[in-house]
């Protein structure tokens, strides 16, 4: 998978994001097995002990599966993936209307905006 | 968990130069780490000193509990921070001294290491290119399977894509009854690889903290953080 990790913020937090997208994009699908810590590590070009981290947090939410002798699973919970999907989609919905608030635009303006696009995205 | 690597009170001057003064921090086994300081902050010192080549004036130093000796060097693999391998040897030849030398060195991976990095056994040393030398001795230090690493200024010379390959390396190679120590100046490249970083001013340690602990608190990178510490 692709990582793209930046300055500024810590990197366990990116990591975790970058997770859940591939969770909810079916990257890793559900019920499958992921990569071991070292590996996702290196294709990240980050410390093992920071994916370590991640991964603990992602698995103390469900979304992952410890198993016992073969590393971790996606959770094939149906339930638990949709609820992710929701709540990254809702943080993306109030990043873009915060954004769009400070442009001045008007709620009428900015779902006009996406009507618009969105016709001119199916051309 | 009981850290593999500590040290104690540690002082050195150089005539009336002062290069450490009372530096004090431990490191456990499974961690990276970052030496960061500018320029005469004490780096090279701690680490020679950590490796055995040069006496404290007072202090210790402990790796893997016991004092910095004999039995200490057999589990500390340490890069210089310039070239310490004879000239006239191929690299070859550096390899074979190299298994002579340390009972914990892999040849197999060695010479896996310099392939992977395009760096042919008859080469010969003086003939090799600054950053051709220093991913030599990378190489070398990296093939064992040593308790603690002290790398000096590992990435200085190398160009941008053999920095990736040396930090995949490190990071493949990372075991967790290993703790490694690396100095640079190039923190950009490598903060995201390190679990802590230890901050030098004049002799001391000004901090040790993780990495994300302080992009945490400081809503900046390590290098902004250095930047800004340092500031002349």
């Amino acid at each position: 998978m692709d990582w793209n990790i930046t300055a500024g913020r810590p990197v366990y937090v990116q990591l975790i994001e970058q997770l859940e997208l591939a969770l909810v994009t079916g990257e890793f699908p559900p019920g499958s097995r992921i990569p071991p810590v070292r590996e996702l590590a290196a294709s990240a070009g980050v410390n093992p002990n920071t994916m370590q981290r991640a991964l603990q947090d992602l698995e103390s939410r469900g979304l992952l599966q410890a198993q016992r002798t073969a590393g971790r699973t996606v959770t094939a919970n149906d339930d638990i993936l949709q609820a992710l999907r929701r709540k990254r989609a809702a943080t993306l919905a109030r990043d873009f209307l915060q954004q769009m608030h400070a442009l001045g635009m008007t709620p009428a303006e900015v779902e006009a905006l996406l009507r618009e696009t969105e016709a001119s995205e199916k051309e | 968990m009981e850290p593999v690597y500590e040290v104690h009170g540690l002082c050195k001057a150089y005539g009336r130069h002062t290069a450490l003064d009372h530096v004090d921090f431990a490191v456990e086994p499974g961690k990276l780490i970052g030496l960061l300081g500018p320029n005469g902050s004490g780096k090279t010192t701690l680490i020679k000193i950590s490796a055995g080549l040069l006496t404290p004036d007072d202090g210790t130093v402990l790796i893997d509990k016991l004092p910095v000796g004999v039995s200490t060097k057999a589990v500390t693999s340490y890069l210089p921070d310039r070239m310490a391998l004879p000239t006239e040897f191929t690299a070859a030849d550096a390899v074979s001294l190299y298994d002579d030398f340390f009972a914990d060195f892999d040849k197999a991976k060695a010479n896996a290491m310099l392939n992977d990095l395009h760096l042919g056994p008859h080469d010969r040393i003086g003939a090799m290119s600054k950053g051709m030398q220093e991913k030599m001795q990378l190489c070398l230090t990296m093939s064992r399977a040593a308790k603690l690493y002290l790398l000096d200024e590992p990435l200085g010379g190398v160009d941008p894509a053999a920095r990736e390959y040396i930090l995949s390396t490190i990071l493949h190679n990372y075991s967790e009854d290993a703790a490694l120590v690396l100095s640079t100046h190039l923190i950009g490249d490598i903060e995201k690889v390190l679990d802590e970083v230890i901050f030098l001013k004049d002799g001391s340690v000004m901090r040790q903290v993780g990495v994300d602990e302080l992009r945490e608190e400081t809503g900046t990178s390590v290098d902004a953080y250095f930047r800004e510490a340092y500031k002349c």
